[in-house]
């Protein structure tokens, strides 16, 4: 490690009694204040700030049309364009996931339904969202393209047990997703 | 001897309204400003949601009120909280601590004028609850006993950030004191008067003694005042500084320092205990600026000649001037609590060294020669001119040799190298 | 394994010297080692412990060299023009001439001085390609295919495959998701046409009705036409499948294999001890697989065995003590229970047996017990004074593999353990005291009496005190005045000797299930309250410390030295069938296992 030696700055009388510099910085801090007060805060435009601060007020504004493109919300699933679950419980997200926040148990598909040649389906599909941590691996590993980390970001409830979606809520946060896997389509 | 009834009933109803219903609630007021502001000049918002919770009884919309009712929550939620003791500290002293930073600071409301007398069905009463001849020397006396809350909370914590935090807070209050007792000297050798009635009323006759512009006579002359507005200045600044480290706030908050000492001297209390140093603090505050309102800037006093007029004011027999010069000293006492908030989000925490320097260093050394300063000024038109050539040579050449020695002082010794 | 040369041995020759032993001088990866005459080359390299993918090869079958994943280069000494001496390098060994070819390693035996190369340009290239045909018509539906995880497939093709298929025309339709056989599911596009399954069927199940149909890309794996894939070692063939194409209706889309636990055990059916594997997640128990034991089972175990775990956690299974409620109504043919806890059920029987004179009480022990289990009933039984102890016999048809005709797993260790040649010799008078009254208090450990033993229940109506221990809800355990829940197999440990003599091990894969309890634990309870003595046995290993210093057999033996294979501890004379074919076969050289 070589020892650099720094010297200090001489500093004249005025900045000696740095007077000068704390009245600089009353006129600093009054006019951002007032700045701040008309409104014009760096930043308050793209959020669509009360015009106080940056601050959104949430319950009132949202994030919605805020979000970037790429923001991560909860994870879910998706049906393809004919109304077929993409998910064939293949656990893969199960085995990914690092908090431990799915649960699969899979199924046989019964032989009276229409896609019966995917033969597997998850009987129950639980994603505990208090474990949860956003990360994005399920979706990552999924082979079918079947699950999805949607922009929702309000997942709240008043119990343990409301904060863990099962299949029913999943693939009503989800909805539909086009294309993407073809492998279950007529020709087969 | 209903005439002495009468007096202890005046005397309590001032209590009770000046006390409980003027300064203290401009202690959550100030804290409500202080969140505000600062909110502001960081590009928040602060609290701005508590307010009348109409959805609650099913009407559509709540009133926020700006957040008006934030104190009252805030003191609700402290007296909720629960009030834990921890089993270390040694109790009497750990539950006398608050108590003696808050009654000293509410105790040094009695002196200070609040407005011009009222008069009513021809019963003249002056707003302010003891009209002692010794105003300022009772502040000083009385306000120096909240070092002992500080100090006896730090202490008997039995813990050693709280300790470190008192005993900062000790050192730090007594050798502000000492800056803080020499820097009004000029003003009160200026007035001749003790009593803060009397010297809020001569200002408002003559003129402020920041703002000297009207009600020139023969014995104040503009000369005279403009001469004065030096050693005047000098005086406000020393002392306002010294408010700020003599009332722990930023940028002299060493005791409660966040980071390097958890909470500082109240670091091991909890709940309303916690609530009363925090009222303590802000109580000390709005005494603190009262102090200089009365003494620097006029007090009561609407100023330009005007006041004269006011107190002539008058419905039937109830001359109602005084509650417009309560107005004008509350208008004066909040701007400046805003001027104190604006100082604790401008200015960075000082240093344990720099405080103590610039307390012993600088003030105590620029106070003292403030008064000989302030002196020569007053005593000029009785004195030959000579004389005041020869105080004003003695002035510099102590001036310069105080630099020189505190000059010297500062070098900064050569490293000893083997 | 390679002779380095020494000043003694200058004058013989490696392959002299290899001879002298019936061996032959081999080359693996540049390295020499000696290996039996009529080796497979795949198998010479597997005990060099250099690794040959390949798909069809199975040491327990017949090498039809069908799937050519085994590809290696070969090569021997070129042959010397007449009156040549062939060139040696300075060990003594030939110089070898490698083929410019590859040969299959699973269809060819080694040679002397033979070299085979497993790496190199040309091995990994025809690994590539062999990997890309059989890639071409494979459907890739492995997030919905059960083999995922354990299929040879997949990891070849993570080690030797392309990642890209360049195959752009449609792949070939085939039967899917066909019902075979009661018990496996077949699904031909995933099927690599290895023909393990119908060489398994063939050879060593002998019921041969798997075979191909169709040529080229539309080869197909078929079951005879009216017949079934209905053997009783049929799952054995989704074992093998090296792909998903047969798979286990029982596990089919149960839970994916990469979150099972593996915990060797054996099985306790009957008296063979087939090895096993336990596949667990949490505390399920998901399926059964053989476990590869020259000495037992080989690779293979029978269905029903196999299948015959979901009990554990099943309906019937008992997971509290249960005591007889006093009741206020006449006792009626069903009588009430009520839950208890272990210390009060204990203590209720150790009261009720001391109450009851030694004449009047008897113990009847199961031969599904393990030998810590019935070492302790030994003690028990010595503790209470009696000689009233017997085992119940359960005897069924073997058929000519692996089922043997004795259902107890431990018949031959409760002989050796209870130092009798009959142990069930008493059961008869038992049974006959119970009749006639002179037996009053019956200690039933683990066996149902009224399904096994030729009890009635009327017979066990006249018993003053009836203890019953198990597993599951049964007939004689409703007549029961105390019913102990004990540890299915899956959940304990202890070791068992099977009926040829060998000393096997079980582990516990699972916890028991609620309130259960480890038999022994429940023996030493009860021990310990009938004798008032303190506790100086806290785990297995304690117990069978004391057996193996009482009995001659165990002598010098400790629990974690059987290990996983186990330990030979007495000469029986029984042969296990399907042992005794195979090493027919061997010597036979059609397998090489």
């Amino acid at each position: 490690m070589a020892v650099v030696k720094l010297q200090r700055p001489k500093l004249n009388f005025g900045e000696k009694i740095y007077f000068g510099a704390l009245i600089k910085g009353f006129f600093l801090t009054m006019t951002h204040a007032v700045k701040s007060l008309r409104g014009k805060s760096v930043g308050a435009d793209e959020l669509a700030s009360s015009g106080l601060g940056v601050t959104m007020q949430f319950p009132e504004q949202r994030w919605d049309e805020h979000l970037p493109e790429y923001y991560r919300g909860a994870p879910t699933l998706v049906t393809d364009e004919q109304g077929r679950e993409r998910c064939v419980s293949c656990q893969l997200c199960e085995f990914i996931c690092p908090p431990k926040a799915i649960k699969i148990v899979p199924s046989e598909i019964p032989s009276d339904d229409p896609w019966v040649k995917v033969e597997k389906r998850p009987l129950e599909f639980e994603i505990d969202m208090i474990r949860c941590i956003y990360c994005g691996m399920c979706e990552e590993v999924c082979p079918e393209q079947a699950i999805y980390l949607r922009k929702d970001y309000l997942i709240t409830g008043l119990k343990r047990a409301d904060m863990v979606h099962d299949k029913k809520k999943l693939y009503e946060i989800g909805g539909t997703r086009a294309g993407l896997v073809n492998k279950w389509n007529e020709l087969k | 001897m209903p005439e002495l009834i009468f007096q202890i009933a005046i005397i309590i109803t001032k209590i009770v309204i000046l006390t409980f219903m003027v300064v203290l609630p401009l202690v959550p007021v100030s804290v409500y400003f202080e969140r505000r502001f600062s909110a502001v000049i960081q590009d928040r918002v602060g609290p701005n949601r508590v307010g009348i919770p109409l959805t609650l009884l099913g009407f559509k919309k709540d009133f926020h009120l700006f957040g008006l009712i934030q104190p009252i929550a805030d003191g609700l939620k402290l007296f909720l909280k629960e009030d834990f003791t921890p089993a270390h500290v040694r109790k009497a002293f750990y539950w006398m601590a608050p108590a003696l930073t808050v009654v000293p600071a509410l105790i040094t409301v009695c002196v200070v004028p609040f407005g011009s007398p009222i008069s009513i069905f021809g019963h003249t009463e002056k707003l302010v609850i003891a009209d002692l001849d010794i105003g300022p020397l009772f502040v000083f006396s009385v306000a120096s006993l909240s070092v002992y809350g500080i100090t006896l909370a730090g202490w008997s914590s039995n813990s050693k950030f709280p300790f470190i935090g008192g005993v900062r807070s000790t050192a730090q209050m007594i050798s502000y004191e000492i800056a803080l007792g020499l820097s009004i000297i000029p003003v009160l050798m200026y007035y001749g008067d003790l009593n803060l009635s009397t010297i809020v009323q001569q200002q408002a006759d003559h003129g402020w003694l920041l703002l000297p512009l009207w009600g020139h006579d023969a014995d104040h002359t503009f000369i005279s005042k403009l001469l004065f507005w030096f050693p005047a200045a000098i005086a406000f600044l020393i002392f306002t500084i010294s408010i700020f480290a003599e009332t722990n706030r930023m940028p002299f908050d060493l005791p409660e320092c966040e980071t390097e000492l958890v909470g500082g001297y109240h670091t091991e209390y909890s709940s309303m205990k916690f609530a009363m140093f925090f009222m303590g603090e802000y109580a000390a505050m709005v005494i603190g600026s009262a102090l200089i309102i009365t003494l620097f800037l006029g007090g009561w006093s609407i100023g330009f000649g005007a006041d004269a007029w006011v107190s002539q004011l008058h419905i039937g027999d109830f001359y109602f001037g005084g509650l417009i010069h309560l107005g004008c000293f509350m208008t004066k006492l909040i701007g400046f609590i805003l001027f104190f908030i604006l100082v604790r989000w401008t200015v960075p925490r000082f240093r344990y060294d720099q405080l103590m320097k610039l307390g012993w260093v600088v003030f105590f050394e620029a106070a003292l020669i403030n008064v000989f300063l302030a002196a020569l000024i007053v005593a000029a038109p009785q004195l030959e001119k000579t004389i005041i050539g020869v105080g004003a040579v003695l002035l510099v050449i102590v001036t310069a040799a105080v630099i020189w020695v505190a000059k010297v002082s500062e070098e900064t010794p050569k490293v000893l190298r083997a | 394994m390679s002779d380095t040369p020494s000043a003694t041995a200058e004058l013989k020759l490696p392959k002299d010297l290899a001879a002298e032993k019936g061996l032959v001088n081999v080359q693996i990866d540049g390295i020499w080692h000696q290996f039996p005459k009529g080796t497979r080359m795949i198998e010479a390299c597997r005990q060099a412990q250099v690794i040959v993918p390949h798909y069809c090869y199975h040491p327990k079958l017949s090498s039809p060299g069908n799937c050519r994943m085994c590809l290696v280069q070969m090569g021997m000494p070129p042959r010397p023009a007449p009156g040549q001496e062939p060139q040696r390098d300075e060990n003594g060994y030939e110089i070898i001439g490698w083929m410019p070819r590859p040969v299959i390693a699973c269809a060819n035996t080694i040679g002397e001085n033979m070299g085979i190369r497993t790496t190199g340009e040309l091995v990994e290239k025809c690994r590539e390609g062999v990997m890309e045909f059989l890639l071409i018509n494979h459907p890739l539906d492995c997030p919905i295919c059960d083999q995922a995880g354990e299929c040879r497939l997949q990891e070849q093709s993570v080690q030797h495959g392309r990642g890209v298929s360049r195959f752009v025309d449609m792949k070939v339709k085939k039967p899917k998701n066909v019902e075979i056989g009661p018990r496996i599911r077949l699904d031909d596009e995933r099927c690599i046409m290895c023909s393990r399954c119908i060489r398994f069927m063939d050879e060593v199940a002998s019921d041969p009705v798997l075979g191909f149909t169709q040529r080229g890309t539309h080869t197909t794996l078929t079951v005879h036409p009216g017949r079934l894939l209905d053997s009783n070692y049929s799952l054995n063939t989704a074992d093998i499948c090296p792909v998903g194409a047969l798979t286990s209706n029982d596990f089919r889309f149960q839970m994916r294999v990469w979150f099972l636990k593996e915990t060797p055990g054996i099985d306790v059916n009957c008296g063979t001890g087939t090895n096993i594997t336990i596949w667990t997640r949490g505390n399920k128990i998901h399926r059964i697989t053989p476990r590869l034991n020259d000495e037992v089972n080989s690779a293979w175990m029978p269905d029903s065995h196999r299948l015959n775990f979901h009990y554990i956690d099943g309906e019937a299974r008992l997971t509290e003590p249960l005591e007889r409620g006093t009741g206020i109504l006449p006792v009626s043919s069903v009588p009430s229970f009520s839950t208890t806890t272990w210390p009060a059920a204990i203590a209720s029987a150790a009261a009720k047996i001391k109450a009851t004179p030694a004449a009047q009480t008897a113990i009847i022990a199961s031969g599904r017990m393990t030998n810590e289990e019935l070492f302790l009933t030994r003690a028990l039984a010595a503790e209470i004074g009696t000689g009233q102890l017997a085992l119940v016999p359960r005897f069924a048809e073997a058929d000519a593999l692996l089922i043997a005709a004795d259902r107890n797993p431990n018949t031959t260790g409760a002989k050796l353990v209870l130092g009798t040649e009959d142990p069930f010799a008493h059961l008869d008078s038992i049974r006959e005291g119970v009749r006639n009254g002179s037996i009053k208090s019956l200690i039933v450990l683990g066996d149902d009496l009224i399904t096994d033993a030729g009890f009635t229940t009327e017979d066990l109506g006249k018993l003053d005190f009836l203890l019953q221990t198990s597993v599951l809800a049964n007939p004689t355990a409703e007549q029961a005045h105390i019913v102990l829940p004990s540890a299915a197999f899956a959940e304990k440990r202890g070791s068992m000797v099977n009926l040829a003599g060998r000393l096997q091990r079980l582990n516990r894969a699972v916890e028991p299930q609620g309130q259960a309890h480890d038999d022994w634990e429940i023996l030493r309870d009860l021990l310990l309250a009938i004798s008032g003595d303190t506790n100086q046995v806290h785990q297995i290993e304690d117990v069978f410390k004391v057996l193996a210093e009482n009995v001659p057999a165990f002598n010098g033996l400790t629990l974690s030295k059987i290990g996983h294979q186990g330990t030979q501890i007495a000469d029986t004379g029984y042969q296990i069938p399907l042992l005794a074919n195979e090493r027919a076969r061997k010597a036979a050289g059609l397998i090489n296992g």
